[in-house]
């Protein structure tokens, strides 16, 4: 497979990445090298094999629903890069 | 004094022959006069450091101390650290300090070790040269010219380079083994979910695991058994009695069985590599170990079932990375959309975002069988023949690398090439199995080979042993490399 530019657009923006026009066909080609190693998975036959999402197969843990976390919402908000009386700032979503 | 094993260092600091800020200076000195040669620091905390060291030397009069009381040690920067630099390697947490440590962070500073600074690593741990750091490359001590191996090359370039005794690290495809192969000295990857990973930022979740680096696996043991342990904080984490790391370390070689897997020593071995793995493996049978071939037809899909996988969960993980909360973010944009798209774009370098766009890919509607669960499917058959194998052995070696490090930019206009050369490492991940490296001898260049060994789920007090075992009987893991000083 290869990925063609509007493929690349359409992940890019799906990503959330702004790609300068200058970069997209460098870009490409390397995805799609990328993705000849990739295609080599394709070869094997894996029917009836069950995926493993994980090695040691756990179920996730459940715990008391009590609180365990302090309110530390200044040293939280002290690494953002806009706040205000609280608040995260972002710019105006909603006209 | 730094110099010595661990073992010495707490007992001279116990008899009081040294102070923990006097092992401290020396590690910042070292620092200072060495690492304008090497860059394996993103940040040096000399304050902090000497307050530690201070209190260590206290609990050591108050006779409170551990194994680790008192020792320098560097932190991988991808683990938070409260109130110091946290940067990932990346533009986008350049300014970032985190207001939390890491669960590994927290252990340590409780058993006393005394951290001076945070190590160099690709950005977001996603590289096998520490090429892709924010703050420029490392250098590899035995020759300046060379990559030290990556992403945690900044941990293990610093202790080749004797600036600290031991560091932490972290291994997703091959993050500890390879840098600590490519720089000449003793790496452990341990079994997933027994290091836990909260406030170690995230790459790919279901791989990413804690390691620890030393000059020798006595104190890779060391280490290793201050920073395992369950953590309610990781939900992967395992709820069980973890073993001393240390428990094996006077066990003989004799009886043990080590499997050599035939696909490993087929092709793809540069013949330097190959001399040393050899004679390394001819060591270990003359301590008394038998040889056996094992198999692992499915290990040459561990590289494409990895660059599946990894960047799948990486850009699942990366997506917090918004310029909201914490991070980057971009000064011109018209809207929310183009803040969020303009702060990654200038935040993340490019192998991150080419990362992040695989991952998206494989994720996106209609592929997600053909490439998320395929590379799933496959990496069940690894971990059975990895199974399979341990049915006739009882631990794996093989190299850890193909080759010696290479030059620095020597790979980096090739992805692909770079994804080559976790041929021998990115397996154990994708397992989920415990797997060291250890000095083996030298190639090309004079520089450094690796042994891989690679041990069932929850042997590493076995593999630690059997690096013990060898490192009693040979001297490769004692070589240190000259930096010249400023």
């Amino acid at each position: 497979m290869s990925l063609s530019l509007d493929e690349v657009r359409h992940i890019a923006k799906l990503a959330r990445l702004e790609l300068a026009a200058g970069e997209l066909e460098a870009t490409q080609a390397k995805l799609n090298g990328i993705f000849s190693l990739i295609e080599e998975m394709q070869a094997v036959n894996t029917d009836g094999v069950e995926p493993m999402s994980h090695p040691q197969e756990l179920a996730q843990r459940l715990r008391p629903d009590v609180v365990t976390e302090t309110d530390r919402r200044a040293a939280f908000q002290a690494v953002a890069p806009q706040t205000e009386a609280g608040l995260y700032l972002v710019p105006k979503v909603i006209e | 004094m730094i110099d010595s094993s661990l073992k010495d260092i707490a007992a001279a600091l116990r008899a009081k022959t040294v102070s923990a800020v006097e092992l401290a200076t020396d590690s910042l000195a070292r620092i200072a006069a060495r690492d304008g040669q090497i860059n394996a620091f993103v940040t040096v905390d000399r304050d902090g450091a000497l307050a530690a060291a201070r209190a260590a030397d206290a609990r050591i009069a108050a006779g409170d101390a551990g194994p680790l009381t008192g020792i320098p040690l560097a932190h991988k920067d991808v683990f938070c650290t409260e109130g110091v630099l946290t940067t990932c390697g990346s533009k986008m947490l350049a300014n970032f300090t985190s207001p939390y440590d890491a669960h590994v962070v927290s252990l340590l500073k409780a058993a006393g070790a005394v951290m001076v600074g945070k190590t160099n690593m690709d950005e977001f741990a996603m590289g096998s040269s520490n090429e892709s750091s924010h703050s420029g490359p490392t250098r590899n001590p035995w020759d300046t010219s060379k990559v030290p191996g990556g992403s945690s090359g900044g941990s293990a370039a610093a202790v080749a380079a004797r600036m600290v005794p031991i560091a932490t690290g972290t291994d997703t495809g091959g993050s500890v083994r390879q840098p600590a192969a490519l720089c000449g000295i003793t790496g452990i990857k341990p079994t997933y979910g027994t290091v836990s990973r909260f406030g170690m930022i995230a790459y790919a979740s279901s791989l990413d695991q804690g390691g620890a680096f030393a000059r020798s696996a006595e104190d890779c043991a060391l280490l290793l058994s201050a920073m395992m342990g369950h953590d309610p904080r990781d939900s992967t984490s395992l709820e069980r009695s973890y073993d001393d790391c240390s428990a094996g370390l006077g066990q003989p070689l004799a009886g043990l069985r080590i499997g050599l897997p035939k696909e490993f020593f087929a092709e793809g071995m540069s013949a330097d590599v190959r001399a040393a793995v050899d004679a390394a493996i001819a060591e270990y049978r003359k301590l008394g170990a038998t040889l056996v071939e094992v198999s692992l037809p499915n290990a040459r899909l561990a590289i494409p079932a990895y660059y599946v996988i990894a960047p799948a969960e990486a850009s699942s993980n990366l997506s917090r990375f918004d310029g909201v909360r914490y991070g980057h973010r971009a000064a011109e944009y018209t809207d929310l959309n183009d803040m969020y798209c303009k702060s990654r774009a200038e935040g993340f370098g490019a192998e991150v975002k080419r990362r992040i766009l695989v991952g998206t890919y494989v994720l996106s509607h209609g592929y997600y069988d053909a490439y998320y669960i395929k590379a799933q499917k496959l990496r069940r058959l690894i971990a059975q023949d990895f199974a399979a194998a341990f049915e006739h052995c009882d631990i794996i070696a093989g190299p850890t690398t193909p080759t010696v490090a290479y030059g620095l930019g020597e790979k980096t206009a090739d992805p692909v090439q770079m994804y080559l050369g976790d041929i021998y490492t990115v397996a154990v991940n994708l397992a989920g199995l415990p797997g060291l490296s250890h000095p083996a001898g030298f190639g090309a260049g004079g520089l450094p080979v690796g042994l891989q060994l690679i041990g069932d789920y929850f042997s590493e007090a076995r593999l630690l042993g059997a690096a013990h075992q060898f490192q009693q009987a040979t001297d490769w893991h004692t070589r240190a490399p000259t930096v010249q000083e400023a």
